[in-house]
């Protein structure tokens, strides 16, 4: 409709878009907001970290996590223990917000995300893949696996004084997850997925 | 560009939210238009930004003393109970010789949540006046605390882990406390406080 030019999401300004370089980004000239970057062959990558994210996430929800041993007792944690726990304690609100927030949407926007960026790449159309994408894109903020992973390093620092903790293999998946979910981030190009959704 | 420099609603544009594309804005009757590309509604700024924000915020202001006051979490060892609240949690981490992490933590579970307050509140009384000065200082405020706020969730994980980890029944227990469920409260309000601000918002005072 108006693809040459395009507003700033955060001041509103008008720019008239420029073609740039690969690996470019595009600032507002007013407030230094990114308006559009551009980054070829994103496409491929994201399919790929979201594939490879997806089994990470498999991997690092079926193992333990970490272990502790004091004296002679072991007490192994997957992801999904201590949400259990806060539900036994009569905290299931809390249960409820971690297992949203570090399980149930990371998962979910990794599915959706694959729904969306797997068929583009292999040229179909499956139905609803707008309103999919517009999930995802809310989903954002409310995934927070990254930080589940700070708030691991932390409890393993607080615990060490006190016992052994064995780090389990969901731990190294988990890490890797991570890793991945912050490529994802970097190369999804938002802009790049409309325009091809918009153009059948 | 040297000519005044105009912006989408000067021009008559909408930019969708969801996606970003700029369409002209419907003349009366459609009553609830969508964006043509991938149909979400379609805004000129977020609707009733400034009212939302004020409420979330203001929601997140008064349980912001229960969640630094109550204890988050209390550990029962067999030589006694201790209750841990966020500012103890971040003094025990301090002093066991992680300075970079208990930095991290301090900044993350203490700075940032009272940052996120104070700044929305000095961003929603200096557009509710119109101010025109630093505007791109404000913007930039702005981006800063919607990028940091959710790293404040972290220490209901840590309790999350400890609850999980330490249940020895003999030996030792965690188990999570109210003050919690209030910092989580706090955490979420906030976040949900800084998305229904409008940036451009900022911008639109100097408009004449």
């Amino acid at each position: 409709m108006h693809a040459t030019y395009v507003a700033c999401h955060e001041c509103d300004l008008l720019h008239r878009v420029r073609p740039l370089p690969n690996g470019g980004t595009a600032l507002c000239e007013r407030c230094g907001a990114v308006l559009y970057r551009r980054r070829d062959g994103s496409l491929d990558r994201v399919v790929a970290l979201t594939l490879a994210g997806l089994i990470l996430f498999c991997v690092a929800n079926a193992f333990p996590l970490l272990s502790m041993r004091l004296d002679t007792n072991i007490q192994e944690a997957t992801l999904l223990t201590g949400v259990l726990h806060l539900w036994d304690q009569g905290m299931r609100e809390l249960a409820m917000l971690v297992l949203l927030t570090s399980v149930a949407l990371p998962g979910l926007k990794l599915v959706l995300l694959l729904y969306v960026t797997l068929p583009l790449r292999l040229g179909l159309r499956p139905p609803g893949m707008a309103p999919v994408f517009r999930l995802v894109r809310e989903l954002q903020p409310w995934a927070m696996m990254e930080v589940f992973l700070l708030g691991i390093l932390v409890a393993m620092v607080k615990l060490a004084d006190t016992a052994d903790i064995l780090v389990g293999p969901a731990m190294y998946a988990f890490a890797f997850l991570i890793l991945a979910l912050a490529g994802v981030t970097a190369c999804l190009d938002p802009h790049a997925v409309w325009e091809r959704l918009r153009t059948p | 560009m040297s000519a005044p420099a105009r912006t989408a609603a000067q021009a008559g544009l909408i930019t969708c939210h969801s996606c970003g594309l700029l369409v002209r804005r419907p003349t009366s009757g459609a009553r609830h238009p969508r964006c043509p590309r991938c149909h979400a509604p379609l805004h000129g700024r977020k609707p009733d930004s400034l009212s939302r924000t004020m409420a979330w915020l203001t929601a997140a202001i008064m349980l912001y003393a229960p969640a630094m006051a109550l204890p988050i979490m209390t550990t029962t060892t067999l030589t006694g109970v201790r209750n841990d609240t966020i500012l103890s949690g971040v003094y025990y981490l301090m002093h066991s010789g992680m300075w970079p992490l208990a930095a991290v933590v301090f900044f993350a579970s203490v700075v940032v949540p009272v940052l996120k307050i104070l700044v929305l509140t000095y961003l929603l009384v200096t557009v509710r006046r119109g101010m025109t000065r630093r505007r791109r200082e404000r913007t930039v405020l702005f981006r800063i605390i919607e990028a940091v706020g959710r790293w404040s969730m972290v220490d209901i994980y840590v309790v999350t882990i400890l609850v999980a980890l330490v249940q020895l029944r003999a030996l030792a227990m965690i188990e999570a406390r109210a003050g919690a469920v209030f910092f989580a409260t706090v955490v979420i309000l906030t976040m949900l406080a800084a998305r229904s601000f409008d940036p451009r918002l900022i911008w639109d005072s100097q408009q004449r």
